[in-house]
């Protein structure tokens, strides 16, 4: 999207809450673009509209803010775009503060705030259709005397709820005739401003009581809470599995088809392993991605997820991270990936960074058919105190193993980190409201967009680097053992056995690690090929169980099953890490982190049941 | 000022001062109301006060305490005019209210 020259470039800014958003995606509708801010990982959006004028309207939709004495990053991109002095934006020509009808105490201080840059500015009071359901009179003319700016009504989530504002915008507007003094007592202002021109029957809705008072209950809010965050867990888990598996099934079938009529060969190896393998490995996160997000979308345009994270904060802050970090490891059960991408609802950059950090240590989905197989192979089927199956128990054990190393690392990060500062929670609990379909809907586009853009891309591109590294150079003629054995990744891994012979990997297992990189479940698979085996996944998976039950020593079961609780080498995580925190030096702590945990770890698990069995 | 809000509905629930006044927002309890004294920086320049005060934790501002968070009665859930805040105790405690007489 260009900046055309005789735009009118508007920023909208307000508080958190106000439906800023929403009236953002009533003007422009689909016609935005998202990105980050130069050199930060605040989000962009742009959009734009033509005015009745004819005239191209340019809207920046600012991060929420309480205040200009910023607090947090997305706060400090709000008051420098504002004045200015932000990397790589132009000053906008005109702000139009948003602010909620329904609650204006707070709301008007910011505006007043605004008001003191004397900047051209138009208020926009939001959701005036509930600020006139809860009996909330507004005198319009009072307050846009009182402001000595343009005031205009609208609804954000009514079809034309924006129009007022949108022929508002298309006449000039002047900077404010009011200014305050820089030390001028807002507050005091505020009550003053209220007196004039609101009248207010109750503070709060009535109906946010009701809820709050099942929601936010000690025990029925816990309930409710965990009931909720049993649908998500479920949908992400196993209502995504028959979306990926089609995902995966239809690229699969049309890289077959596309090579169909292709004689065998590098070039056709490259389609299929290389290229439609690398397609199907970026395409198939989509389901859970856009199922996870349609839910925090909804909780969050809800206002439900402050009250989530309202209920956990305790029990999250013991551990160095915050209410709002449950839902993200929550859904990094399923996969780190839409995980990571969810720490966008968490405000605290400090907070975001650990969460993103501990995230892989929640025991994706992506390490079970890994946990299954050494499982089936290695631990008998027994029952333990008459009750338990012992291969239930390790796996387990194997889960609470995660969630136990992700608690110490956040205590640990929280503990030795450099900013030591009280982090508020401060965090407003907004009236319930319903989410509007238009809303999600763009959220979900953005996100689902966003994933494919950024993270697809080095994904793709990985996929293909280990497709040539497994493939090339062939085997020579008359070569007997498996092709990857004569490969660049072969010779790797026969490198790598030196590294890992402490912790009682053999080469067969070194080797399998390097496709692994793709996704933490192709090791099978590359088990598979390098121990010879063909067939399907499935079929290769139940032949190596009793093929590797002979040949691996137990300390070696045991060493590998405790490498996966770590496993350091998904590269679609180390990926979206990248993306989400902007910075290579995270990618290279996290990756080493999680390297030295579990090489310490299978160390430990490997020498100890090496002592313990001879 | 004040009768202006009662005029706009604010209704202040009676309060009862037994044998201890609170002193600060983390003291209440559940259901209680009060009215900002100050709010008191912790070290100089304390961000986490300055927050507090540009979300309308200012002198004579009516507070109530809403609810406790379900683990260690923390966070506390506190209204402030027509917007409901979650704050860590450590946070509420920066809150001093006014005196009972003042307040009355």
């Amino acid at each position: 999207m260009s900046t055309a020259e005789n735009a009118l470039r508007v920023a909208l800014l307000g508080n958190p809450n106000c439906g800023k958003t929403a009236l953002f995606n009533q003007l422009t509708g689909s016609r935005q673009k998202v990105a980050n801010y130069a050199g930060v990982t605040v989000e962009r959006k742009q959009g734009r509209y033509t005015a009745p004028s004819g005239r191209t309207v340019e809207l920046l939709d600012l991060p929420g803010a309480y205040s200009l004495d910023a607090a947090s990053p997305d706060e400090a991109i709000t008051r420098d775009v504002c004045l200015g002095i932000a990397a790589g934006e132009s000053r906008p020509d005109l702000l139009v503060c948003v602010a909620d009808a329904t609650n204006l105490r707070l709301h008007l201080r910011f505006v007043l705030e605004v008001r003191r840059l004397g900047q051209p500015m138009v208020l926009a009071l939001n959701m005036m259709d509930a600020a006139r359901r809860r009996g909330i009179e507004i005198d319009i003319a009072a307050l846009e005397r009182e402001l000595g700016l343009p005031v205009v009504e609208t609804v954000a989530v009514k079809h034309a709820g924006a129009q007022a504002l949108v022929q508002r915008l298309d006449r000039v507007v002047a900077a404010p005739t009011k200014r305050d003094a820089a030390d001028a007592d807002l507050h005091a202002e505020v009550r003053q401003l209220l007196a004039a021109a609101v009248r207010m029957p109750a503070r709060t809705a009535a109906f946010d009581d009701v809820i709050d008072k099942v929601a936010l209950h000690p025990v029925w809010g816990l309930v409710l809470l965990a009931v909720l965050m049993f649908l998500i867990f479920q949908s992400v888990f196993s209502w995504a599995e028959p979306l990926m598996d089609g995902i995966e099934g239809g690229i699969k079938a049309l890289g077959d088809w596309a090579v169909a009529s292709m004689a065998e060969g590098p070039l056709r190896s490259l389609l299929t392993d290389g290229l439609f393998a690398g397609l199907g490995g970026v395409l198939v996160f989509l389901p859970q991605i856009l199922i996870l997000f349609l839910f925090i979308l909804a909780l969050e345009e809800s206002g439900y997820l402050p009250r989530a994270a309202f209920l956990l904060d305790r029990l999250m802050f013991k551990a160095g991270l915050s209410g709002r970090s449950f839902i993200p490891l929550l859904s990094s059960f399923a996969c780190a990936i839409p995980g990571i991408m969810a720490t966008r609802s968490i405000q605290d950059p400090r907070d975001r960074l650990t969460t993103i950090m501990v995230a892989p240590l929640m025991t994706c989905s992506a390490r079970l058919p890994v946990y299954t197989l050494l499982i089936a192979a290695f631990i008998p089927q027994r029952t333990v105190a008459g009750l338990f199956n012992l291969q239930g128990i390790v796996l387990f054990a194997l889960y609470i193993a995660g969630i136990a190393s992700a608690l110490l690392v956040a205590y640990v990060m929280k503990r030795f980190s450099r900013d030591r500062s009280e982090h508020a929670l401060l965090m407003e609990l907004p009236s319930y409201r319903w989410p509007h379909p238009r809303d999600l809907a763009i959220g979900l586009w953005e996100r689902g967009w966003i994933f494919i853009k950024r993270v697809g891309g080095i994904i793709l591109a990985l996929t293909i680097l280990l497709w040539f590294l497994s493939t090339f150079p062939g085997p020579p003629e008359g070569a007997t053992g498996p092709a990857i054995d004569y490969s660049l990744a072969g010779r790797i891994g026969r490198w790598l056995e030196v590294v890992f012979a402490p912790i009682g990997f053999n080469w067969q297992i070194c080797i399998a690690l390097i496709p692994g990189l793709a996704a933490r479940e192709v090791a099978v698979a590359a088990l598979g090929t390098v121990y010879a085996l063909s067939g399907s996944d499935d079929a290769i998976a139940a032949e190596l169980g009793p093929m590797i039950a002979t040949q691996w020593p137990l300390a070696t079961a045991l060493s590998l099953l405790v490498w996966y609780i770590f496993a350091p080498q998904c590269l679609s995580t180390l990926a979206v890490i990248r993306r989400e925190t902007n910075s290579w030096r995270n990618v290279w702590i996290a990756a080493g982190y999680l390297f030295g945990l579990a090489y310490v770890a299978s160390f430990i698990t490997f020498q100890v049941t090496r002592m313990l069995s001879t | 000022m004040r009768s202006r809000l009662a005029n706009c509905g604010y209704n202040r629930e009676p309060f009862l001062f037994s044998a201890y006044l609170p002193v600060r927002l983390s003291e209440l309890l559940p259901g209680n109301t009060a009215v900002v004294h100050t709010v008191e920086d912790v070290g100089s320049a304390d961000p986490i006060a300055r927050r507090l005060r540009d979300l309308g934790f200012v002198a004579g501002e009516p507070v109530k305490l809403v609810a406790f968070g379900p683990v260690g009665n923390d966070p506390l859930l506190v209204q402030i005019g027509f917007t409901r805040f979650a704050l860590r105790r450590s946070e509420a405690a920066r809150v001093q209210l006014q005196a009972a007489g003042a307040s009355a």
